[in-house]
């Protein structure tokens, strides 16, 4: 039988406690024991970028991390962004932009997207297609999604210049 | 039918409008529903094991051990699971001539393919399942292999199936007019140049699966199933697991993408049916990155050698061509894999009017993974071997790229007509969306750059591309082949008592935006806030039915099914309007989720005062009016196999002539898809397109041992585009609406990978000209480039 | 593909994880970021018996600058040094390369540790450690013990590091006024491994001296080629086509991507910018 490890971490705010097979990775524990499908699994070696979740605040891949890895951390997945607000200004300019078809990698590139944004990154195409460089869309052709991202970081500036 | 005008002209209508998808807001929000997300009790999970040699003799399987391993609940190897699964033969009638032999989910007698699956367990985990699979110990033969396509009709080739005389899948030839007196005709320069595709694959992010679900009681199969055919696949389960065709289900939800990856018969997702069925309950099974790149269909594999005669003023007099390619060791069923190179054969040089044309093709059998429809089928390579070709006679009489086009393109008014390889085009526009291109890209500026850049030691390119794309197909691409496929689309609007449509359409959605552009046209030839509008696909229990969405038909042919049922149901409406208000139907319309007077816009019922009226207290009602709030219409493409789209393109191109390393610096697009429903859905397609485009151009490329081994199986190795490196794409449009439907929509969704490598191998060979090097092989790998280079 | 079984151990100390290593006799692996180990894991490549999770030792933690350079703990992730305070001054090579090293996500868990004792031949750390002449600090059943970069990186994944040691931490000399660095790889794709690369220390610019250049992604292992480097020192780096030759020295790898002639070249062309880039 599989070694098993209890873990308590946080999850978009909740506290989970369970029992984990050593051997499974943080994103199939999401999905599949926590229920939060949101978070995809695309490649299992870390390439495509669509397992992407925040641990400790951040981004880091879903499939390169053991669920036991985990234990005492505190996890956001897409879900979370959503429900918390923190991707609402990205879900806006994602939908406008129509920076999305099948949706399989959003998660990931929402993820990713917020990390560049949270650090402070400027809106400069050429740096946001560096950093979602490791976050693979077969349908866009990726010009909507930096466009989506590069609105969100501009309208950010007008607000905080209003604002100032 | 009502006109055009009416139902285009109305100030409320939605096509046309860059609306956001619904969609979207689910997605973004992580609440998808893919089939990985679903969790059925008692579900249980499938692994295989799978061949590890190209071709094996199966001596025996010993799984033993593995039916003894924690968490097992079944093995089946495929002599034990063809007792319950009939086999299938991927040929088509209409493909004259195409063999291929029977094919088992899980193979029987010997392995074909490195991949190809033998043995499936089925346990309470993935994981345990695979844990199990390791256990498996199987008595092989490694038989050699037949890898070359090059070498595959040899004698001295061991044949693939024992009942063929060679390892020949289909031939076909087209011989128009007299090209070999063509070419000697004095003045004619003809060139001639090998060009070799490489296999490439699909990698949709979300990978192959399915969860198939048996419920003894009532004998129903339910299978949630991500791609594109629903209907197909009904019957595809139905007939080899003997399940009647009316107790399978099949349910797709969302897609993570397609691209042609997800509409064929694969083994082991038919082998989860016949697992489910014999363990009554649900079984998972969902292919890793590894099973994908080795069992997904790949598509290209071509080997062309190719000529084109072009008389000294600039006129193509013909093309003849020569096109090799290897589909794997099976023709893939239903749709088989004849398909792309009986498009190359119809579709090279098809934009082009010339008299002469001699095309031969050979499709051939391999033990490399089988080879299918994907993104485009056959287009890349057509518009390659006729438009780099063209730029190389161009370049030999010292022509400008774009003037030899306007040469030789047919021109606008000059529709209805044939091409010359016998296909029927209407409503083109290559002329216009040609000067459309030059324009928006400001071709001049472009070659003055080069031009300074050249003397500057910089190598810069622009290449073009001038295409058709096969979309809307009729009954006569597979259902009159004897394929289980429609070719119709049907469509269903209901009004709800709330007011409210709700649609139902039997074309699916994998994130073009299908749901949205039906909705659109609902919205906008009934009458209704598109707000107001809810759409189902996807289930074969409770859409009409029909074909789905693959070879760009859903706008075109499931759209123009959903604007003649929404229409129809207007009418339905207005009927009983016109008794409630006591006034002529036609003077009356329906605008904003209103029945309003015809002309005025004065409001006179809400929809939702009609409905309940009707729904809740039809004692208001004559007893001799019979409303119906709902209405269902089908539409296929008659007159013609396929409703073209045209497109030109033109990409920007640097090529560092040190390394070879080839960068785009811009690329874009025209096109002609008739009318635009959604101009940024379409926009997005071409874009994604033309990036899928770049990725076989440039980088993507399935790479075998001679042994028939796969290399390359991970996304680290296999490499697809990603963000740093891909253009900016400027898209634009011409808008020539098909005539063979009152919506005038054709698809879009071919163009960008169809035409991409063309352009993009054209802009490479430009930059290269001042070295008079050019290179005829993709993906052009940096090596590759340098190769060419460095050749004397 | 789903990880196969094994044990896992997260110890509290330094000494109860080499006790670990010594007891799993080699089925016993180390887990540090894991972004190298995890795809091996879930491709069943590695098939431990068990992982000791090192996240959990404070003897390989720590990141600061000493009198004799910046030590690095082994566990220190990548994103850590990224966001080390003046490393663009510190260490200049460092603060060049690190953006080119995978992506943001990967550089999150990755530590630099984990990088040096696997070595990949094609990744960048290795390379920089050489050009930087840098220390590597083992500790295991007979006691600590440091490794000069030049005697650390022996062949396809194998280095002076035993399977029951472990590195505790790196030190990357103190650089020196004068020191110039320069990098450049290959890569097809931002962020891939390269197809080839170098990363330059010299400690002149007009002429070179003191040059070391490691070269990565090219061979087994990241490496330098001392007579390549005696050849450039002393010159103003503007001709290195009579320095080239000594890249014989190599024996370039071939793979899917390259052949090992390309490579050659590849690493020959990487050289030359690397260079130019440090003169202009």
């Amino acid at each position: 039988m599989s070694k098993t490890a209890n873990i308590t971490l946080k999850i978009n705010g909740e506290d989970i406690t369970a029992t984990v097979p050593v051997r499974l990775n943080l994103v199939d524990f999401l999905r599949h024991d926590v229920g939060l499908t949101g978070s995809h699994v695309g490649c299992e070696h870390g390439v495509c970028g669509a397992c992407t979740v925040e641990v400790n605040g951040d981004a880091v891949r879903g499939c390169l991390m053991l669920a036991v890895q985990a234990d005492g951390t505190e996890v956001t997945t897409v879900e979370g962004l959503s429900d918390s607000g923190r991707s609402a200004a990205l879900i806006r300019s994602f939908t406008a932009r129509n920076a999305l078809q099948c949706g399989f990698c959003t998660p990931g590139m929402l993820a990713s997207a917020l990390s560049y944004i949270d650090a402070g990154g400027a809106a400069d195409k050429a740096a946001i297609r560096e950093h979602i460089s490791g976050n693979y869309c077969r349908c866009t052709g990726y010009q909507s999604i930096v466009e989506a991202i590069c609105d969100v970081i501009t309208e950010n500036a007008t607000t905080e210049e209003a604002g100032a | 039918m009502t006109g055009p005008a009416m139902i285009f002209d109305k100030p409320n209508s939605y096509i046309g409008q860059p609306t956001p998808r619904a969609d979207a807001a689910r997605l973004l929000a992580g609440r998808g529903r893919f089939v990985d997300d679903l969790q059925l009790p008692r579900m249980v999970h499938a692994a295989f094991y799978r061949s590890p040699y190209a071709h094996a003799k199966i001596n025996g399987i010993d799984v033993t051990e593995a039916r003894a391993a924690p968490g097992v609940v079944a093995v089946y190897t495929g002599a034990e699971l063809s007792k319950h699964v009939t086999p299938y033969v991927g040929v088509l009638s209409h493909l004259a001539g195409l063999r291929s032999a029977p094919q088992h989910p899980l193979a029987v007698d010997a392995a074909r393919w490195q991949g190809e699956p033998l043995v499936m367990v089925i346990a309470q985990t993935r994981a345990q399942a695979e844990d199990a699979c390791e256990l498996i110990d199987p008595d092989l033969e490694e038989l050699p292999a037949v890898v070359d396509s090059e070498t595959a009709l040899d004698a001295e080739t061991p044949v693939l199936h024992s009942e063929f005389d060679s390892n020949l899948a289909w031939e076909r030839t087209v011989d128009v007019g007299d090209i070999d007196s063509a070419f000697a005709a004095p003045g004619v320069t003809v060139v001639e140049r090998q060009f070799r595709f490489g296999r490439h694959t699909g990698v949709t992010l979300e990978s192959r699966g399915t969860v198939c679900d048996y419920d003894p009681s009532e004998e129903q199969l339910t299978v949630y199933y991500s791609g594109q055919a629903p209907h197909m696949m009904q019957v595809i389960y139905s007939k080899h697991l003997g399940i009647a065709e009316e107790n399978v289900r099949v349910i797709s939800n969302d897609v993570g993408g397609s691209f042609g990856i997800k509409i064929h018969t694969y083994g082991d997702e038919i082998a989860a049916g016949v697992a489910a069925k014999l363990l009554n309950r649900p079984v998972k099974f969902i292919a890793d990155r590894l099973e994908s790149f080795m069992t997904d269909i790949h598509a290209r594999d071509h080997v062309v050698t190719a000529k084109m005669g072009i008389s000294e003023q600039g006129t193509i007099v013909g093309i003849d061509f020569d096109d090799l390619t290897g589909i794997g060791p099976f023709s893939m069923y239903p749709r088989t894999s004849a398909i792309e190179c009986n498009q190359v054969l119809n579709l090279t040089g098809a934009p082009y009017a010339m008299e002469n044309y001699r095309a031969k093709g050979r499709v051939v059998f391999q033990n490399k993974t089988l080879m299918c429809q994907y993104r485009a089928v056959g287009h890349p390579i057509a518009m390659a071997i006729a438009d780099c070709l063209l730029e190389d006679c161009a370049r030999s009489i010292g022509m400008d790229p774009v003037d030899v086009r306007r040469k030789n393109l047919m021109a606008d008014d000059s529709y209805p007509r044939n091409s010359t390889s016998g296909m029927k085009l209407d409503d083109l526009s290559h002329q216009k969306a040609l000067e459309k291109l030059t324009e928006i890209m400001d071709y001049k500026g472009l070659r003055d750059d080069q031009e300074a850049k050249r003397k500057a030691g910089v190598y810069r390119g622009i290449g073009f591309v001038s295409m058709v794309e096969v979309t809307n197909p009729s009954p006569m691409f597979y259902g009159i082949g004897g394929a289980p496929i429609a070719s119709q689309d049907g469509a269903t609007v209901r009004l709800d008592a709330g007011g409210a449509l709700h649609i139902s359409s039997s074309i699916t959605e994998q994130g073009q935006g299908t749901n949205a552009i039906l909705g659109q046209i609902a919205a906008g030839v009934f009458g209704v806030d598109i707000e107001r509008v809810k759409v189902s696909t996807g289930d074969t229990k409770t859409v009409p039915y029909g074909g789905g969405t693959w070879a760009s038909r859903g706008a075109g042919i499931g759209g123009e099914a959903m604007l003649q049922a929404a229409h129809a149901l207007k009418e339905q409406v207005l009927e009983v309007a016109g008794v409630l208000l006591q006034t002529p139907v036609e003077a009356l319309d329906i605008k904003n989720g209103c029945v309003v007077d015809a002309g005025t816009d004065n409001e006179r019922m809400p929809l939702a005062d009609l409905a309940r009226t009707v729904y809740y207290r039809g004692n208001e009602l004559p007893s001799d009016l019979k409303p119906e709030l709902i209405a269902t219409r089908h539409y296929r493409v008659s007159d013609f196999p396929f409703v073209f789209t045209n497109g030109a393109m033109a990409a920007h191109v640097e090529v560092d002539i040190e390394t070879g390393f080839v960068k785009v610096l811009h690329f874009w697009a025209v096109e002609d898809c008739g009318r635009v429903i959604n101009p940024m859905l379409v926009d997005e397609q071409v874009r994604g397109g033309v990036v899928q485009g770049i990725g076989g151009a440039l980088y993507e490329e399935c790479l075998y041992s001679p042994e028939g081994q796969l290399m390359n199986a991970t996304m680290a190795d296999y490499i697809v585009p990603m963000a740093a490196e891909m253009p900016e794409i400027t898209v634009a449009h011409i808008e020539t609406p098909t005539k063979t439907s009152v919506l005038g929509a054709k698809g879009a969704g071919e163009a960008g990978t169809g035409g991409a490598p063309a352009a993009i191998m054209n802009a490479v060979n430009d930059a290269l000209s001042p070295l008079g090097k050019s290179i005829w092989q993709m993906p052009m790998t940096p090596e590759r480039v340098l190769q060419v280079i460095n050749r004397n | 593909m789903k990880a196969p079984d094994f044990d896992y151990a997260r110890p509290s100390s330094l000494q109860e994880a080499l006790a670990l290593l010594a007891a799993g006799e080699g089925g016993a692996q180390p887990l540090a970021g894991g972004q190298s180990l995890m795809p091996m894991l879930n491709f069943r490549i590695s098939t431990p018996e068990m992982l000791v999770d090192l996240s959990g030792l404070p003897e390989l933690r720590g990141l600061e600058q000493t009198p004799q350079g910046l030590r690095i703990g082994a566990m220190t992730r990548y994103c850590e040094l990224e966001a080390f305070p003046d490393l663009a001054k510190i260490q200049p090579l460092v603060a060049a390369a690190l953006p080119h090293i995978a992506h943001d996500a990967i550089r999150n868990r990755g530590t630099i540790g984990g990088s040096v004792a696997l070595a990949d031949p094609a990744a960048e750390m290795p390379a920089i450690l050489l050009a930087l002449g840098a220390v590597i600090s083992l500790d295991g059943p007979n006691g600590p013990r440091d490794v000069a970069a030049d005697d650390y990186f022996l062949g396809y994944y194998e280095t002076a590091c035993e399977p029951d040691e472990l590195i505790t931490s790196i030190l990357l000399p103190k650089i020196e006024p004068g020191d110039s660095f320069g990098f450049h790889e290959l890569v097809q794709r931002h962020g891939d491994y390269a197809m080839a690369g170098v990363a330059i220390r010299s400690s002149g610019i007009a002429p070179l001296a003191g040059l070391r250049i490691g070269f990565f992604g090219v061979a087994d292992r990241a490496l330098r080629v001392t007579a390549l480097e005696d050849a450039l020192n002393g010159t103003d780096g503007t001709d290195i086509a009579g320095a080239l030759s000594h890249l014989s020295e190599i024996d370039f790898q071939g793979d899917t991507k390259i052949t090992a002639e390309t490579r050659a070249h590849y690493a020959g062309v990487a050289l030359k910018r690397a260079l130019k880039e440090m003169l202009t």
